[in-house]
């Protein structure tokens, strides 16, 4: 069977760069933005199922798989798009409006399951986070609002097209469990579960031609009463820089750095 | 005086140490109530007289079977039920699920990951690797704040709190995802690494010999953490990895051992009371944040400090 696959990416500030607050909201404008770290596992795995199930071992036209990613974000999130669609995926919908800007956790799990819903997905692929916000709950909260099956923290996937059917080893602090669903399936991924490839010289250049469809909330049929900054269900009180820690004692080990050591921690009741 | 839910979080029959400091949060703020979702919901129960708990509410039902869907779904008739005036949930994986799932449903604002909560209901967060705390607080609905575990010291005192059970019923919806078999993480000697007081973390420095580390761990009694470095080589699990990509830890004490601290690790251990680094490379920038450091070889300076520990433990 043809599985419609959909996966969920967020362009965000590079995570090696300083992140500010401006107005209670991250200052996206000042610093450099790059595909979500934690998605590039999602379109990985992604390209993996459908690798696994083509008469050609590879996605794309001819695989009888679709993988489509779904954004919301600034026009500017169509650089994030590019890089995964470099990586294989086949196409892209960015959900892109001056109201969505401020939009929380909670209004932007309703975007992306509206416009989920719009599509015929078997699956929908996320991260397990992204790295600015690092909530983790989109996965859960489209799962919610879809009423479909939620298969998260994967750090193994096996996917029967045949059957319909996918079961996943979940991976968390508490220990390994092993769940399965019918499709539709909102499924998330670990950062262990694979290696995500490089995009190939081909793939860029295939890319460039892959088709973005831009949508607005109109086209989504959302009231722009439910999103945005205006709508957000918390409220930011103030945000702080976290004061400088002080300069610390710092020396070098002269044969006695161990000692000292244990010293600085009886002093401060440490050990 | 509002009522404030707490979820006890709860493994093999044992309740989690956060499950007291959630305790301490909801007495704080109003009438602390836990809610235990078990079958064997009195053994639970139990554990927690020596936390401030004022009423304890139980709900049956097949949870290790249905996790999160099934759990939120119960607790979301809970609150409608009792109108609390806050839902208070551990940050873990399955916590914030549960805390997303019940946002939706009830229709609620949410928070994750406060390292505080006040008696106004103001949260306080750590984010951006914590170089910036935010005070926020939730403006629609019944707030659902997930807190991270050590983030306060839980009041010990007696309790004998009344116990009374809730019937929830599980649409077919959160019944999608059965789970068929679970494998809990097997527990060594040492303190779980986000709960732990005291975490000791070794880095690409170690080259793959943890020894030296996990050593001053236990004579610290301490939890071992791990680079993102040390991780990726297979030196240790992933499970044990600190940073961005990994675990977020706020211990009393955290010693850096032959770890740089690029930013993604200290995303990780930034926010903890007091921070030891020892390096050889007197330019790691772990050596900039922290309290006291050792320029040297983590080979001499740790067994020479896990000597003198031990020694004056007698």
């Amino acid at each position: 069977m043809c599985m419609q696959i959909a996966i969920c990416i967020k362009q965000v500030p590079d995570s090696w760069a300083e992140k500010k607050m401006a107005g209670g909201v991250l200052d996206r404008a000042g610093v450099d933005a790059v595909l979500n770290d934690l998605d590039e596992y999602a379109v990985e795995e992604a390209l993996r199922i459908v690798e696994a199930n083509s008469p050609t071992k590879e996605a794309g036209e001819g695989s009888g798989h679709t993988i489509t990613l779904i954004s919301m974000g600034p026009e500017r999130a169509s650089e994030a798009i590019r890089k995964a669609l470099s990586m294989g995926a086949d196409d892209a919908i960015l959900v892109s409006d001056p109201s969505l800007a401020g939009s929380d956790a909670l209004a932007t799990s309703l975007v992306l399951a509206e416009v989920i819903k719009k599509g015929n997905y078997d699956l929908v692929l996320c991260g397990t986070e992204s790295t600015d916000a690092r909530m983790s709950v989109i996965p859960a909260m489209i799962s919610q609002r879809l009423a479909w099956a939620q298969l998260t923290f994967a750090g193994k996937v096996a996917v029967d097209p045949t059957a319909s059917t996918v079961e996943i080893e979940r991976i968390t602090e508490f220990g390994n469990q092993v769940m399965s669903a019918k499709f539709p399936v909102v499924l998330s991924v670990i950062e262990k579960i694979n290696e995500p490839r490089y995009p190939s010289f081909k793939g860029i250049m295939a890319a460039k031609k892959k088709p973005i469809t831009t949508m607005s909330l109109a086209d989504t049929g959302i009231d722009a009463a439910n999103v945005g900054a205006s709508a957000a269900w918390s409220a930011v009180k103030d945000a702080l820089p976290r004061p400088a820690r002080g300069a610390g004692v710092k020396l070098t080990d002269e044969g006695n750095g161990g000692e000292k050591l244990v010293e600085f921690l009886v002093e401060k009741r440490l050990a | 005086m509002s009522s404030v839910l707490f979820l006890v979080d709860h493994t093999a029959g044992k309740i989690s140490k956060a499950s007291g400091e959630l305790a301490t949060y909801a007495k704080s703020i109003g009438e602390s109530v836990a809610v235990i979702f078990a079958d064997n919901a009195d053994a639970i129960a139990s554990q927690l007289n020596t936390f401030p708990v004022d009423k304890i509410i139980t709900v049956s039902g097949e949870w290790d079977k249905y996790g999160a869907p099934a759990i939120a779904e119960g607790l979301s008739q809970l609150i409608a039920a009792k109108n609390p005036a806050a839902v208070l949930i551990t940050s873990t994986a399955t916590g914030k699920e549960i805390a997303a799932r019940v946002s939706v449903i009830t229709g609620s604002g949410i928070i994750t990951d406060a390292v505080s909560v006040d008696k106004d209901l103001i949260t306080t967060q750590s984010v951006f690797g914590g170089s910036t705390t935010v005070h926020s607080t939730v403006t629609k609905g019944v707030p659902v704040i997930t807190v991270r575990a050590n983030s306060i010291e839980a009041t010990i005192t007696t309790s004998s709190a009344p116990t009374e059970s809730f019937a929830a019923t599980i649409s077919d919806a959160a019944k999608l995802a059965p789970i068929s078999s679970a494998t809990p993480v097997v527990k060594g000697g040492r303190p779980d690494l986000t709960e732990a007081s005291i975490v000791v973390s070794g880095g690409r420095g170690t080259n793959g010999d943890f020894k030296p580390v996990e050593a001053l761990a236990d004579a610290l009694g301490a939890a071992v953490g791990a680079s993102r470095a040390a991780t990726d080589a297979g030196w240790y699990p992933h499970s044990n990895q600190v940073g961005q990509t990994g675990k977020t830890v706020s211990p009393q004490l955290y010693v850096a051992a032959g770890i740089s601290g690029a930013i993604q690790h200290r995303a990780g251990m930034q926010t903890s009371k007091t921070i030891v680094a020892i390096n050889k490379d007197p330019e790691a920038p772990i050596l900039e944040i922290a309290d006291f450091a050792v320029v040297g070889d983590l080979f001499n300076v740790l067994p020479q400090a896990t000597a003198q520990i031990i020694a004056r433990k007698g």
